[in-house]
């Protein structure tokens, strides 16, 4: 870290000479490529309204950690999404309700417990709130650690199951006669999907977290014309909207999350500008 | 999925014989007791009424259906010989914002190195060896999306020809094509059959055709009601008594 606080003081902002702010962009340069990344397939799955569920599940978990007077819930809140996502996948295979409607009861259902948890026993909701919002600018050393190997994770994955993911997205019955599994690949990347919300929402809160996981994806689409480029716009749409969120919302005092995300609407109001001009 | 080598014989380079499949999904009967043969080369047609099973026969081909009975490829000289199939779906639709392009989706099917990645220059060239087969080398860089019907169906049977299989099945590979289309694709197909010496398994609701280049034609609704040359076929009554009693496409 201290190679990253040294390079950050050259740098000639004034914000650089606060150690939170270090810590915050070095997250941020993580997780852009992170949900960059995720948010190509997230958006070709057409899973978007499913991550948000993901999301809603994460909320649930960490309550129940807290419940169970687990110190550190972030595990207990991974574990829980898994088991969410899983279940999901389970019931939407043998369920002949429409995909919407199975993700709004998940959701809702979540959400329930979580709340319904927190405030057992006339509990207070307010610790809760740094999840809803989420706050970039408490992440410490350690947990930029922990984005590193989620990172690092997610590119081996990508390097290895891409192909497949992309085939199964855009054509299951011909990802199948081509010798895919189509449910094990779908399971798997939505176990994968479920560890990154799950990971993320300490720093970007539950409001904020979809539409980093749809708005690069979304914006790039727009722009890109194969694979290739489709994930280097997606990644560098989020890098630069998570620099630019993070000094905006340093400069005006507002969320980083909600800045972020707001430069990230911009960049897809533009993009669709862009198509439509082509 | 039953699929194995049969030791019997009938003359021929290879054959395939598929021997009382039945298909049940809860207490409904999709397929009953169908058997039939072929040999590479050959060109065959199966024909049948919406609901007739068709598509059912075709997935439990390709071992996307559970089934009873066997299904058994030989050749001559070879033991085990492992039936490789190619297949091309039923009018697929692609999301024309989707940013695959011809060339992504081949990757995707065949390579090793991610697409996402960028496509190599050897990957490049073999992917036009595969398109050239079908007369399609230009249309590698457009997106999946914004490829005509006619477009799709060449691209498509090209994947579905790498690696070459010894049974290519085509789900209704003529709608969605315009009639110069149609002759096109089959006299391709035609072409196909005979260079790589494979059998073709295709279904259809466009009878016009089939007396130029079916070699056999199979008339399912559930099961086999008739089968022979397509002008055995169409010129039976048990054609007429599917099409025109149950008010279907008709010749």
């Amino acid at each position: 870290m201290s190679f990253w606080y040294w390079l950050c003081e050259l740098l000639p902002f004034d914000f650089m000479k606060w150690d939170f702010m270090k810590n915050a962009l070095l997250a941020a340069l993580l997780m852009a490529p992170l949900f960059g990344i995720c948010s190509t397939m997230i958006v070709t799955g057409r899973m978007s309204f499913f991550s948000d569920a993901l999301g809603h599940s994460a909320f649930t978990g960490i309550a129940i950690g807290s419940i169970c007077g687990l110190s550190d819930s972030l595990w207990v809140a991974v574990l829980f999404s898994v088991v969410f996502a899983l279940l999901f996948s389970l019931v939407r295979s043998r369920s002949n309700h429409a995909a919407d409607t199975l993700i709004s009861v998940f959701s809702s259902t979540a959400v329930a417990l979580g709340i319904f948890l927190a405030t057992l026993d006339g509990g207070s909701f307010t610790k809760y709130n740094r999840y809803l919002i989420g706050d970039i600018l408490s992440v410490t050393p350690g947990e930029i650690g922990l984005l590193l190997i989620t990172l690092i994770g997610v590119l081996v994955f990508w390097c290895t199951s891409s192909n497949r993911l992309t085939l199964t997205a855009i054509h299951p019955q011909l990802a199948s006669s081509r010798g895919i599994s189509v449910t094990v690949t779908q399971t798997v990347f939505t176990v994968l999907i479920a560890v990154v919300v799950t990971l993320a929402i300490n720093w970007v809160g539950l409001l904020i977290l979809n539409s980093l996981l749809v708005l690069p994806g979304a914006a790039s689409r727009n722009l890109s014309r194969n694979l290739r480029q489709y994930h280097l716009f997606s990644i560098l749409i989020a890098l630069f909207a998570s620099i630019a969120g993070l000094i905006l919302s340093y400069y005006l005092g507002a969320s980083s999350g909600a800045a972020i995300s707001l430069m990230l609407a911009v960049i897809l109001g533009i993009s669709m500008l862009v198509k439509k001009a082509r | 999925m039953n699929i194995g080598a049969h030791g019997g014989s009938c003359g021929h380079s290879c054959c395939m014989r598929i021997q009382n499949l039945s298909v049940k999904i809860g207490s409904s009967v999709i397929l009953e007791d169908v058997s039939m043969h072929t040999h590479c080369g050959d060109l065959i047609a199966l024909i049948g009424p919406n609901g007739a099973g068709k598509s059912t026969l075709l997935k439990a081909i390709l071992g996307q259906q559970e089934h009873s009975g066997v299904i058994s490829f030989s050749v001559p000289g070879q033991r085990n010989h492992r039936l490789k199939i190619g297949y091309v779906p039923q009018s697929p639709t692609f999301d024309p914002g989707d940013p695959v392009s011809v060339a992504d989706l081949f990757t995707c099917c065949m390579g090793k190195r991610p697409a996402f990645l960028g496509i190599s220059r050897k990957m490049r060239e073999h992917i036009l060896d595969c398109l050239n087969r079908v007369h399609g080398e230009d249309l590698i860089d457009k997106r999946i999306g914004t490829l005509s019907g006619g477009e799709l169906q060449r691209v498509l049977l090209a994947l579905a020809l790498e690696p070459l299989p010894n049974l290519l099945i085509l789900d209704e590979p003529l709608s969605g094509v315009d009639v110069e289309g149609m002759e096109t694709l089959m006299d391709m197909l035609d072409e196909i059959r005979k260079e790589y010496d494979l059998a073709i398994l295709m279904t259809t609701h466009d009878f016009d055709l089939l007396p130029t280049y079916a070699d056999q034609v199979i008339l399912l609704d559930k099961k086999i009601i008739r089968q022979g040359s397509a002008v055995e076929v169409l010129g039976s009554p048990e054609f007429r008594s599917v099409f025109h009693r149950k008010g279907g496409q008709r010749t």
